[in-house]
């Protein structure tokens, strides 16, 4: 591996490291559970992307081929992380948010706080018959 | 790939046996990427994924959107990959230096043009994934985004930033 490649290579495991450590830290600084949501779910992202980009670089410059896992993994980490986020913060909002402090959604409010029988899951139905007569 | 995905609508005994052909596609591409070799054997394994995962999916997409534009799609997918890197910076700044008492944190009503489930699942994913917004929760009519910010001025700015920079070019992708 010539000196270039080691120094790209070292430049983005840097990089990363320290965008992981400024995830973390968020998490142990900011004040209350939404809050931290925030720290991990962008400060990580582009850590642990930064990562994946050196080990690429690393297979690349040491004759290992092109690897494409690294792109995989990016790509599943993007598709996840919102999905885990947006259960967290559900969790959240159904054990201690309080309705009275969000803007107020509509004439029925926000699905966390709707009685069962006119959940999310009634919209989406809705919705799709609504296509459907459409097509 | 058509730009016009409408004029090749699949006929209804196609769509019995793939009725999702680009997630088929996506599917033999994902499994073959993952081998990082290729082999007749494999490829075999990733056409049966091809046909048999969206078959026992059907029914989590009943009424698949239609992209208009897969031009569009691709230039969305670079700029919202811009913005993550510059949200990193940005929170990282926030979380590093912003003395917490300054953070002006508040919850966001985003009102929704949108009406696709999946163009909807795409604007939450994508507030989430971008600077300091989490989004978190649905109203019960579909037509509002509860959004969590770290640190915004005016929510009804925030909210039409969203609007502007994001739902604008997804209302384009989705139509």
């Amino acid at each position: 591996m010539n000196v270039f490649a080691e120094i790209v290579v070292a430049i983005f495991i840097v990089v990363g490291a320290s965008f992981g450590l400024v995830g973390s830290w968020g998490l142990l600084r900011l004040p209350h559970l939404m809050a931290r949501l925030h720290a991990p779910t962008k400060a990580t992202t582009l850590g642990v992307g930064s990562v994946l980009l050196a080990s690429t670089v690393f297979f690349l410059a040491t004759g290992g081929g092109f690897s494409v896992h690294e792109v995989l993994i990016v790509l599943f980490l993007f598709l996840t992380a919102p999905v885990s986020a947006s259960f967290v913060a559900r969790a959240y909002l159904r054990a201690h948010g309080d309705p009275a402090e969000l803007p107020r959604a509509g004439e029925q409010g926000w699905a966390s706080f709707a009685p069962r029988a006119g959940d999310v899951g009634d919209y989406m139905a809705a919705s799709t018959s609504r296509d459907v007569r459409e097509d | 790939m058509g730009r016009d995905a409408s004029a090749a609508l699949p006929r209804p005994s196609r769509r019995r046996w793939l009725p999702h052909p680009v997630l088929s596609a996506a599917l033999v591409l994902f499994w073959l990427l993952l081998q990082n070799e290729f082999s007749v054997g494999q490829l075999l394994v990733g056409l049966a994924l091809g046909v048999v995962v969206p078959r026992l999916t059907a029914m989590l997409w009943p009424a698949p959107p239609r992209i208009l534009s897969y031009r569009k799609a691709l230039a969305y997918v670079l700029l919202v990959a811009w913005d993550i890197a510059i949200a990193n910076v940005a929170v990282a700044r926030l979380v590093l230096f912003r003395p917490l008492p300054e953070l002006r944190m508040r919850w966001v009503r985003v009102p929704l043009d949108l009406d696709a489930p999946e163009a909807i699942a795409a604007f939450a994913a994508t507030i989430t994934l971008t600077p300091g917004t989490v989004s978190c929760e649905l109203s019960v009519d579909g037509r509002s985004l509860l959004v969590h910010c770290l640190d915004a001025g005016d929510a009804d700015e925030a909210a039409n930033d969203m609007k502007r920079r994001y739902e604008a070019r997804l209302k384009e992708i989705f139509g």
